[in-house]
């Protein structure tokens, strides 16, 4: 276990992490059977070429602009910050984006990298459904063909996403294996890449899985904490002091998160989800709750029994139910760069309610997470400190969900 | 000499190979399993390869995955797996016996406390599917240290110099993957399996097993005459599952098929 002390956020050493092999410090990794190795170093071989190339560049920032309706805005919870009375709160309006959610930022670029492959076919695995219809829209304006993994109950839970994608002419397979959920997905989708690898291209849909997709979908993702950094001088003057976003695999927070490493006076929150509270067992924080082990290719915080077997998670958002985490974000954790802590799904119920009502703006429950908790940092802050929140996708989604606790059936 | 190169050699000297049987520990109810490889031995099986459930074995296909459920469902660990092998030792001490699965329960368990257990239960060898070369850095050198084989996969698509780093941080055979896919998928090309075994064999000398595909007399029969070693996995779990109710049945149809593997690769 090499952690880096001294000098721990230069230029050099954040271009370091990951390593070569895809490590962040004790974290990552590529732990995979040999049957996808070469499809990762081929993957690996491409992406190094392609993410200096000038051209690639170009057209990746063109689709963010013309197609997602990049930059997203970041706005001041003016309301919101009254009623919670201390530092202001700003939102990263990721739910304005194409799709709804951050999660078009990535797989447009995991799109362009298999238009640049010649690869004709995409999959993804999806949880609330999110990733599946950013992958499903992009495959719709590339003409690739697209099939989705998504857990049987995931589908049952976010049928109006299923049906999004299946307009959008994806195949939706629903998976029966183990939890039935996100992870399931994952390794249907796996098994599919090692089957169909010729021609196919796996759009992983956040910062885990094995090297180099912690990397790339962090490189795509860090355009939000790129803008949100010029943003916040343009408003204020100044760098904000905190930022918070909720974490499931984690890619948005690491999108938020990135461009402000090595600026260690600004704290970093990463929320997961506190599902019916973490002394209940019934959560989906492995960060806060769980021990690292191998999963899904990389070495992370986990929710595991004794034994090692991978736990059945819960949350009220289907984005955030995931055993694991990406491995940055334990790296993180571990040498205190960043703090993670939970949001149970009554307070980010509560949340939900507010932001809409106090700024007409509805989140996903799984951004709601990460509003619930900046409300409670904000009054523990002065009022001229600065918090931004990654609100990484807006609430339509959830509508169901939301009705159905409240005692109302559509 | 380890118990599996010892094995191989001998079956070398006498002109045969190796038929090599892969089942779940713990599928369908653990209390069969000690029973289900003395079965396999008495219809010939060379060496064991025991699969360790774990609740996301990413590598396999649905009947190895369905097992890993049936085993789970009945708390099958990895201690309770080991115990298995110390029941199958007080009775058989010459039969290899290989753990495959994944690296998570090793490392929930330690690698450092695994290994002294599973050398004391009297396992030979050790094959963690998502642990390649490039991640064995650690446990490799400590598990062979301890003297038990580390058995590497190899694939169609390995290249030369993945090939030398497994055969260098391996031992024991190499375990070659005669599909692209996941452990049950269908269709095996007997002439690309020979040429990839030759093109493995220039570069090491270690014995090469051939696994994925195999799933009858034929198929075995085939493989049989292009390498050192027969692995039949996702046919006999199919077996098994499918006499899962009449466990005297099960017994009968394991030996059945596994049988008329041995007679054909002999013949």
């Amino acid at each position: 276990m090499r952690y880096i002390v001294s000098t721990r956020f230069d230029a050099e050493t954040l271009a370091n992490i990951p390593d070569h092999r895809g490590h962040f410090g004790h974290y990552g990794g590529r732990f995979v059977s040999e049957t996808l190795m070469s499809s990762l170093l081929e993957l690996e071989q491409h992406y190094e070429k392609l993410r200096i190339d000038p051209k690639f560049q170009e057209e990746f920032d063109a689709d963010l602009a013309d197609y997602v309706g990049r930059p997203s805005p970041l706005y001041f919870a003016e309301r919101l910050t009254r009623q919670v009375g201390g530092a202001k709160i700003y939102l990263k309006r990721e739910d304005l984006n194409h799709t709804g959610a951050h999660k078009v930022n990535n797989t447009i670029g995991q799109a362009l990298l298999a238009k640049y492959l010649g690869k004709p076919r995409i999959i993804a695995e999806t949880g609330a459904g999110q990733h599946g219809v950013a992958t499903a829209t992009v495959a719709a304006r590339l003409g690739l063909k697209c099939v989705v993994y998504m857990g049987e109950e995931d589908v049952h839970r976010q049928s109006l996403n299923v049906y999004r994608m299946k307009l959008l002419g994806a195949e939706v397979r629903p998976v029966t294996s183990g939890t039935k959920t996100l992870k399931d997905a994952m390794n249907e989708a796996l098994r599919d890449w090692v089957t169909y690898v010729d021609d196919t291209f796996y759009i992983i849909g956040t910062v885990a899985g094995p090297h180099p997709y912690p990397k790339l979908v962090r490189e795509f993702q860090s355009i939000i904490g790129r803008e949100a950094r010029l943003q916040c001088m343009e408003k204020e003057g100044r760098l904000p002091d905190a930022l918070v976003a909720c974490v499931g695999g984690g890619s948005n927070a690491i999108g938020l998160f990135y461009p402000f490493i090595a600026d260690e006076q600004i704290k970093m929150y990463g929320v997961e989800a506190g599902g019916l509270g973490l002394e209940t067992g019934q959560h989906a924080a492995p960060l806060c709750a769980g021990r690292p082990g191998v999963l899904h290719g990389n070495r992370t915080y986990l929710m595991e029994d004794e034994n090692g077997q991978i736990s059945a998670t819960h949350s009220i958002s289907a984005g955030l139910d995931y055993p694991g985490v990406g491995p940055e974000h334990a790296w993180l954790k571990d040498i205190k760069r960043a703090d993670y802590v939970s949001a149970t799904d009554e307070e980010a119920l509560r949340a939900f309610h507010t932001l809409t009502r106090v700024e007409g703006i509805m989140p996903a429950l799984e951004s709601s997470h990460a509003v619930a908790y900046a409300m409670k940092l904000a009054k523990t802050m002065d009022k001229d400190q600065i918090i931004i929140v990654n609100l990484s996708g807006r609430g339509d989604k959830d509508i169901h969900t939301v009705a159905k606790l409240d005692g109302i059936e559509f | 000499m380890s118990r599996i190169k010892q094995c191989l050699e001998t079956l070398k000297a006498n002109n045969k190979t190796a038929l090599i049987p892969y089942v779940t520990a713990g599928d369908p109810a653990p209390q069969h399993t000690v029973d289900i490889m003395h079965a396999l031995v008495e219809s010939g099986a060379d060496i064991i390869e025991l699969g360790v459930p774990f609740s996301d074995p990413m590598a396999d296909g649905p009947v190895i995955q369905l097992a890993c459920e049936r085993a789970l469902e009945h708390g099958t660990s990895l201690r309770m797996v080991l115990g298995m092998v110390d029941e199958f030792r007080k009775t058989n001490t010459e039969t290899p016996v290989v753990l495959m699965g994944y690296l998570n329960p090793v490392e929930a368990m330690g690698v450092h406390p695994f290994t002294e257990a599973a050398k004391a239960a009297g396992v030979d060898g050790v094959l963690i599917v998502d642990l390649p070369p490039e991640e064995a850095d650690l446990a490799a050198p400590h598990l062979k240290g301890a003297g038990l084989d580390v058995i590497f996969l190899i694939a169609p698509t390995t290249t030369e110099d993945r090939i030398a780093a497994a055969a260098k941080f391996g031992s024991g055979y190499l375990y070659y993957v005669s599909l692209k896919g996941v452990t049950g998928s269908n269709a095996l090309d007997i002439d690309d399996v020979e040429k990839h075994v030759s093109a493995i064999k220039s570069l090491t000398d270690m014995p090469v097993g051939v696994g994925f595909g195999i799933k009858d007399a034929a198929t075995a029969k085939a493989v049989s005459a292009v390498s050192d070693g027969v692995i039949v996995g996702s046919a006999l779990v199919n077996t098994i599952a499918t006499n899962a109710e009449n466990p005297e049945q099960m017994r009968a149809k394991v030996k059945e098929l596994l049988s008329s593997m041995r007679a054909a690769m002999d013949e």
